[in-house]
């Protein structure tokens, strides 16, 4: 029972890890950035080559991972999303598809379909509390969403492009008068999120070692039910329903059916939704006439 | 005289749409009788009416109601399983396989729409991303449904179970859908002629329903939901029998899709194939029905094309920088500054026509 309390935090915090980059991009772009998810699947590639290929140390694999992601999604944003600034919202959603479309089939030329067995960056061994075992992986993901919150929650509150930030996604044009460039400070929103992409990846592919280029794809989707789950756009929400997920999903898992636990997970967003249309710790708005 | 032009007016869509579709239907015909049509081109015709339909009926949704459904092929996926079970089970009682298609394509069409009022009640309360998101749930818990539904028919009738396989089947008995294994041995009775008869049913019935009043409603609801309010159209009522139609249709299509294969699973009916439909959609131009042809069937057979191109390892890599491409110039300057050139065109004619 405990045990699996434990695993579903611990999935729970990946996608929270996710879910974070998906909130921050939707809070300021007002964007559902499809291609998430396989930045994700890039970061882990890339930890997965430095650290099997070079013979890196896997902290440099990790801080490897993180910076190409974070060029990726800079580039990403500055070509593809950035024209269509002012386009509808489905052009720039197909757009995104196209990204993720392009991620997903370069990764397949460049390390083919075969799966990559990956190696966690820490080593296998487990704690022994008692009766209730934890590997070191699952300490190492919980401890990273916890400082990875607490980072952001203080970048976001207290320093000055974190409230540029928040003063984007409330108003882009009176943002504007104020002085803050808009540009500059959606790009920091991809950057930030792809570099959480790239933990979550490393995290993802340490957690469950299998390396294909759609390993990115589920998690992304069920990283951003999670975001909308909290409450897209809010950061303790996006924690919050990316832990829940991973809670819910493992006891499905367990107890339920292995099959079934897809199923119920997005039936659980359905009715939450329902009974709040803006996830457990959005803001309500009020429709204006 | 001005009649006829009145007609032009209001329904040149949809004599552009049906013509495209006959005059594709005529080409190919007579490609295939002249022996002109390669291998692989042929295997597509059957998909490629499937995807029409599906794309025709998502445009009733996202274009014509302006509503984002992420989940149109779990209707898909339900109409393609109950027409498996039920074409299997008129095997001996239908034997024209014309008609026996017929009748499954209605009953999968109400069975979609059945299920397109469950999830449509709840889920059209919402609007927006919450909506697109939630259809997505609503397609992904179909795909984990169905990918555990064991049904077995023997002379008793039929066996239903959910997750486990309960039930033994007599002697003689056959498994129709066996769990994530899901479907095989499919009798394959689609052919191109039952597609191209279903895209014109399903342009006509669409096509008539954008024209009519309606239809008009449907769109007051899309372009301003307190106005149409106001005027006294139900708007949940609208949205409701919008996003149920096209459901249906997309039942429809399942069943075409999947008499076209020797075996189905539901893992086939997931988010990726309800995205690539919304991209035909998207791509042919919202709201607008032979956008929705033409497309469908274009991006169809690109990947093939590239193929015979000798780009075979690339192919999928330049499907999707074509797609961002045609994404950011459909949104360009240059788009519309060549649009502005076309307009400015016109209009110096018609005033030359008027002088």
């Amino acid at each position: 029972m405990l045990n699996y309390l434990i695993t579903g935090i611990s999935l729970g915090s990946i996608y929270a890890i996710i879910a974070l980059g998906y909130t921050m991009v939707y809070g300021i772009a007002k964007m559902l950035n499809f291609a998430h998810g396989d930045v994700i699947m890039v970061g882990g590639y890339m930890c997965f080559c430095a650290t099997t290929y070079m013979g890196w140390h896997p902290l440099l694999g990790v801080l490897l991972a993180m910076a190409v992601c974070t060029v990726l999604g800079i580039v990403i944003e500055r070509l593809a999303y950035k024209p269509l600034r002012s386009a509808p919202s489905l052009a720039v959603l197909i757009t995104a598809i196209g990204v993720s479309y392009f991620l997903q089939n370069a990764a397949l030329l460049i390390w083919t379909s075969n799966p990559k067995s990956f190696s966690p960056i820490v080593g296998r061994g487990a704690v022994q509390f008692g009766d209730l075992q934890i590997t070191h992986v699952t300490l190492v993901t919980i401890a990273a969403c916890v400082v990875i919150m607490a980072a952001l929650t203080l970048f976001t509150g207290k320093t000055k492009l974190g409230t540029a930030m928040r003063a984007v996604s409330e108003d882009k044009g009176a943002a504007q008068l104020m002085g803050i460039n808009v540009n500059t400070t959606i790009s920091m929103a991809f950057a930030i999120g792809s570099a959480l992409a790239a933990i979550a990846g490393v995290l993802l592919c340490s957690a469950y070692p299998m390396l294909v280029p759609t390993t990115g794809s589920m998690p992304g989707i069920k990283a951003f039910t999670a975001a909308v789950f909290g409450g897209i756009g809010s950061i303790p929400g996006a924690m919050l329903g990316g832990i829940l997920l991973g809670i819910i999903e493992t006891f499905c898992r367990a107890y339920i059916s292995m099959e079934l636990s897809d199923g119920i997970v997005f039936g659980v967003l359905i009715l939450v939704l329902l009974v709040k249309p803006a996830g457990l710790l959005g803001k309500q708005t009020r429709e204006k006439v | 005289m001005n009649k006829i032009k009145n007609l032009w007016a209001t329904r040149r869509d949809s004599v552009i749409a049906f013509g495209i579709v006959i005059a594709a239907y005529i080409v190919v015909q007579i490609m295939s009788m002249t022996g002109n049509i390669s291998y692989s081109l042929k295997g597509m015709l059957v998909p490629i009416c499937a995807y029409v339909v599906m794309a025709v009926s998502l445009n009733l949704t996202v274009g014509v109601l302006g509503e984002l459904s992420l989940g149109h092929a779990g209707f898909m996926s339900v109409g393609a399983f109950t027409g498996i079970v039920v074409t299997t089970v008129l095997t001996d009682a239908v034997p024209s396989d014309g008609l026996r298609l017929a009748i499954a394509m209605v009953v999968a069409a109400a069975a979609a729409a059945v299920v397109g009022v469950i999830v449509g009640v709840p889920v059209l309360r919402l609007s927006g991303d919450y909506l697109a998101i939630v259809t997505l749930a609503a397609c992904e818990i179909i795909k984990s449904i169905v990918n555990v539904l064991y049904i077995g028919m023997d002379s008793k009738g039929l066996h239903l179970s959910i997750v486990k396989q309960s039930f033994t089947l007599e002697e003689g008995g056959k498994m129709i859908i066996n769990g994530p294994i899901g479907v095989s041995g499919i009798n394959k009775i689609s052919t191109f002629t039952a597609g191209f008869v279903l895209i014109l049913i399903t342009l006509f019935v669409i096509l008539n329903l954008i024209n009519s009043r309606h239809g008009r409603a449907i769109m007051a609801v899309r372009d301003n939901k307190i106005a149409a309010d106001s005027i006294g159209i139900s708007t949940t009522r609208y949205k409701l029998l919008a996003f149920v139609i096209s459901a249906a249709f997309a039942g429809m299509a399942g069943t075409l899709y999947a008499m076209n294969y020797s075996t189905v699973t539901a893992a086939k009916f997931d988010f990726n194939l309800s995205i690539l439909v919304l991209v035909f959609v998207v791509l042919g131009g919202l709201g607008n029905i032979w956008g929705s042809v033409i497309a469908a069937a274009l991006l169809t057979v690109l990947p093939e094309l590239l193929r015979k191109l000798n780009f075979n390892d690339y192919r999928m890599l330049i499907y999707a920088i074509l797609l961002i491409a045609l994404m950011l110039f459909n949104n360009s300057k240059l788009k519309q500054m060549l649009l502005e050139r076309r307009g400015s065109k016109k209009a110096a004619k018609t005033e030359g026509e008027v002088a």
